[in-house]
């Protein structure tokens, strides 16, 4: 039987892709629909005195307009989180308050394009502008609040304080540091800046609503989350959400984006209110404005190690930006901690303290990493300067301290001991791939260019445990074809193909023999949705099992039909034997569907407790102009153990484009505003994510452990393979030039002034 | 006002607006393989070809394709298969959101360029954004295509 998992197979949506076939929302909601836009506010921080819609609703074509009048009074979070959810309820659809430039003043519905652009400039609104809190530094107990209302809610105690524009905050440790610290003979106490970035997914958000025959509100959305959507719908909107059911076609990428409702509540506003089909389409402006980049922090590593380079104690402090609401703001800071302290192994103590503020800039949210990539960059940059400070070769101290398989994880929570991990393997065929012997640290090209190596560790986590929840259903149809039925949302990384996959393995099936369906609230089975990377992990796990319940399911009826003790059967995956007798499972499911009791349908729900993280290592190698500062990635080499691949191709390409949005985020993506907290960088012409000029070489291979608790021994990829390149990058500019960048992204002006700076001390 | 140009091979008449772009009358007219991703023509999502030649569609007003031939991949279905297949076998059609403006630009590039080298091909597809793939990927299934095509061509 030819087998699927571990193989190359073409994603099963490939060809409608490839061929521009119309399967996302836009393409498929009606053209009767109204257009939906939302007019937002100028200023930072403002209180809404008085707003007039009347000669906005005087264009010809506008069918309805809301203001904080017209919305419920309820306050929810956006965040695509399990119930109840870590986020603070700090939202309303619309509010008196607005809390960025780009904040929802007004929804305006109307006929066409042109005279909703004609109404939103007609409404008239009276702002009282209020001081605004734009510095993280300023925010904690400021004399601004972005958050005075009464209602404010913390639904899970995280340590928030609206009074004290305080989202979270909290002290995790383990041993005494500062005693630890204090008798290590190098210590490195440095402070590291990640900045915000739009995740940039090419299709902006997108959402299409209509009512259905029964008056429920059907939701067409471009997210990760359709379960989430539905319950939030319905938190928001003050309606059962019996009443909502949503759907999920193509998705033209999410990155954690689209885990966070952005574009949903104002269409769904609209056609519950008027019963009328709508539909929001992001432009790019709006979604580089309003919308849920990572959040921006701030981390304070402190890494003591011994004479002989082994790490004892790490303290870490993060100060998180999450702007004007909370989503994603109290569980995005601890990755920061959990996935950068856990890379030392022999720690003595470790502390990791947290501070997730709110001031007025747009709301931050889930990017693929979500914590983990900027707690890294901290803390794979401070491993490099200890190991220089010792006059250590940085991948030496990474071989003495890095995470190895049977020893423990400090401070990651999720597993004790590392069950599967093959970093060393990763770190040995990266270092080899890469020839750092004969590279490290730089090579002057004699023409005002050097060339620099740098390294980094990283580790991910495979779902959050004991949260995440993944289901399928399956069952065996009258033609012997299965339909795998699952609730997570492919979001182009090709989830629904290696989970038919695993299917076709566990079933015994050619691949073409599945058919999956999803994601619709209404017949999917509960799915808490594609984030955390845990798709391939707990999904993965359900259609396991619900393929063992369906094997089982095949067996009882065949060996009813053959007249034969069931414990005496056996299910090849095309006949039913036992003994010298057999039946064909076209002759069970025809069966199935005549004169019979027994269910052909099955499902399987997955929630692990325990979270197995996969590992990597990133070598860059980058040529660094010392004239201009101007840096060129020329090679990066990535080894990655994600447990098994399940489909090598999808994994690689994970891995290739995570680096790509790495490479971006370490040295041109940041977004920035002015005084006024007006965005700067509001269009793809400012803010620049990297095209195929900007990546040189990338050479990813596999170094697979076995994961014993996951699907044919896998692990999660997504998340992990963004996290590299940013210190890796910082690292090798280190070893090229001699300049230590701890801000990102690491501009060309940053790295010439540096030089200049370095000249200067050394006159 | 009224125009008339060449759709995918056929004549068509449209009553429209004079501000109208390109790209949303092809999707009025139901072209839907054709992408907006962002409004400054920096993504390549919207590409076409007009007159053999690709165009951002998002920055062209719809009046003046007045006469002349426009092709969306509505109109290459084979050739998209064909190269397509290439490019899922790398598992780089990934999200597929940008499949269309990228592969028509690939068209017109192999049309425009004999046996492109990687710095060409590079250059030539530069303004197509992906953010999924990295681009790697893509350039794997080029270079396959590519070496597909001359064998197809020699007779192999």
């Amino acid at each position: 039987m030819k087998q699927y998992v571990n193989q190359p197979v073409r994603k099963l949506d490939a060809m409608a892709l490839v061929t521009g076939k119309p399967v996302y929302t836009n393409d498929l909601a009606s053209m009767d629909c109204l257009i939906v836009k939302v007019l937002r506010s100028p200023h930072a921080h403002a209180l809404i005195e008085d707003i007039n819609t009347q000669a906005a609703e005087k264009v010809p074509g506008i069918v309805c307009i809301g203001t904080y009048k017209d919305v419920p009074h309820k306050r929810f979070t956006m965040a695509g989180q399990t119930a109840p959810e870590m986020s603070p309820y700090d939202r309303l659809i619309l509010d008196k308050r607005v809390r960025y430039v780009g904040d929802a003043v007004a929804i305006v519905a109307g006929e066409t394009e042109q005279a909703v652009d004609t109404a939103l400039k007609r409404i008239k609104v009276k702002y009282q502008v209020l001081e605004a809190v734009l510095d993280p530094h300023e925010a904690k107990d400021g004399s601004i609040l972005v958050h005075p209302e009464e209602d404010w809610e913390a639904k899970v105690p995280v340590g928030g304080d609206n009074k004290r524009n305080l989202c979270a905050s909290g002290t995790e440790e383990s041993g005494n540091v500062e005693e630890v610290l204090a008798s290590c003979p190098h210590v490195i106490d440095a402070v590291y800046t990640t900045k915000a970035n739009q995740q940039a997914m090419m299709e902006p958000f997108s959402t299409y609503c209509y009512k259905d025959y029964f008056g429920r509100l059907c939701v067409v959305d471009s997210t990760q989350i359709p379960f989430h959507v539905r319950r939030i719908l319905g938190t928001a909107l003050d309606i059962p959400s019996s009443k909502i059911r949503v759907i999920k076609p193509r998705i033209g990428g999410g990155f954690g984006a689209k885990q966070t409702l952005v574009s949903e509540v104002y269409p769904a506003w609209v056609t519950w209110k008027t019963g009328r089909p709508s539909k929001m389409i992001y432009s790019r402006y709006e979604s580089q404005i309003c919308s849920t980049p990572r959040h921006a922090m701030e981390i304070r590593v402190r890494m003591g190690a011994d004479e002989n380079g082994i790490v004892r104690a790490i303290d870490l402090y993060t100060l998180s930006n999450t702007g004007a609401y909370g989503e994603h703001g109290p569980t995005t800071v601890g990755l920061s901690g959990h996935k950068s302290i856990a890379l030392y192994r022999h720690l003595d103590a470790y502390r990791f303290s947290y501070d997730v503020v709110y001031t007025n800039r747009m709301s931050a949210g889930a990017y693929r990493g979500y914590g983990a990539t900027q707690g890294i960059f901290a803390v794979e940059c401070a491993a490099d300067e200890l190991a220089h400070q010792m006059g250590m070769d940085p991948l030496r101290i990474r071989e003495l301290n890095m995470p190895l398989q049977g020893q423990p994880l400090h401070a990651y929570g999720d597993v004790d001991i590392a069950e599967s991990c093959t970093m060393d393997k990763c770190l040995a065929r990266a270092k080899e791939m890469i020839g750092w012997n004969e590279k490290y640290p730089r090579k002057d090209m004699g023409n005002g260019k050097v060339r620099g190596i740098g390294a980094a560790m990283a580790m991910q986590g495979s779902s959050i445990a004991r949260v995440d929840v993944g289901s399928a259903n399956l069952k065996l149809n009258e033609d012997a074809s299965y339909t795998l039925n699952i609730g997570c949302a492919d979001m182009g990384t090709g989830c629904d193909t290696i989970l038919a996959q695993m299917a076709a393995d566990c079933l015994g099936t050619p691949l073409e023999n599945i058919v999956v369906f999803g994601v619709d609230t209404d017949i999917s089975p509960y799915d808490s949705g594609s984030y955390a990377s845990a798709t391939t992990y707990t999904t993965g796990n359900a259609v396991v099992r619900a393929c063992e319940a369906m094997s089982e399911a095949i067996r009882r009826l065949g060996a009813e039909m053959l007249e034969v003790d069931f414990e005496a059967t056996f299910f090849d995956g095309a006949y039913v034997t036992s003994g010298s007798q057999k039946i064909s499972l076209e002759e069970i499911a025809l069966k199935g569907c005549c004169g019979n009791c027994r269910e052909l349908n099955v499902t399987r729900t997955f929630s692990s407790q325990i979270s197995p993280p996969p590992f990597m290592v990133g070598i860059a190698e980058v040529e660094v102009d010392t004239e201009t500062g101007s840096v060129e990635v020329l090679d990066y080499a990535a080894v990655v153990d994600c447990g098994t691949p399940v489909n090598p191709n999808l994994a690689r390409v994970q891995t290739e484009g995570g680096i790509a949005q790495g490479i971006g985020m370490a040295l041109f993506e940041e977004i920035r505003y002015n005084d006024k907290g007006q965005m700067l960088n509001n269009s793809f012409m400012q803010y620049k994510i990297p095209s195929r000029m900007d990546i040189g070489r990338v050479r990813v291979e596999f170094a697979p452990s076995y994961e014993p608790s996951g699907p044919f021994g896998a692990k999660s990829i997504g998340e992990l393979v963004i996290d590299t390149p940013c210190p890796a990058i910082a690292n090798a500019i280190y070893n090229a030039v001699g300049i230590r960048i701890r801000e990102l992204p690491i501009t060309p002006e940053k790295i010439a002034m540096g030089i200049l700076e370095k000249k200067r001390k050394s006159r | 006002m009224r125009t008339e140009f060449i759709l995918n091979g056929k004549k068509v008449q449209a009553e429209i607006e004079p501000d109208i772009l390109l790209l949303d009358l092809l999707r009025r007219l139901g072209c839907l393989s054709v992408k907006r991703g962002c409004e400054t023509a920096n993504c390549g999502l919207c590409t076409v070809l007009m007159e053999d030649k690709p165009v951002l569609s998002c920055s062209i007003l719809a009046a003046r394709a007045e006469g002349k031939r426009i092709v969306t991949m509505e109109g290459m279905q084979r050739e998209a298969e064909e190269f397509g297949a290439f490019l899922s076998d790398e598992g780089a059609e990934q999200c597929g959101f940008c499949n269309p403006g990228f592969i028509m630009n690939v068209f017109a590039m192999l049309k425009e360029l004999d046996d492109p080298s990687d710095e060409e091909i590079k250059e030539y597809l530069a303004g197509n954004l992906c953010r999924c793939s990295g681009f790697v990927g893509q350039s794997r299934s080029i270079r396959k295509f590519l070496s597909y095509k001359k064998d197809k061509e020699a007779g192999i």
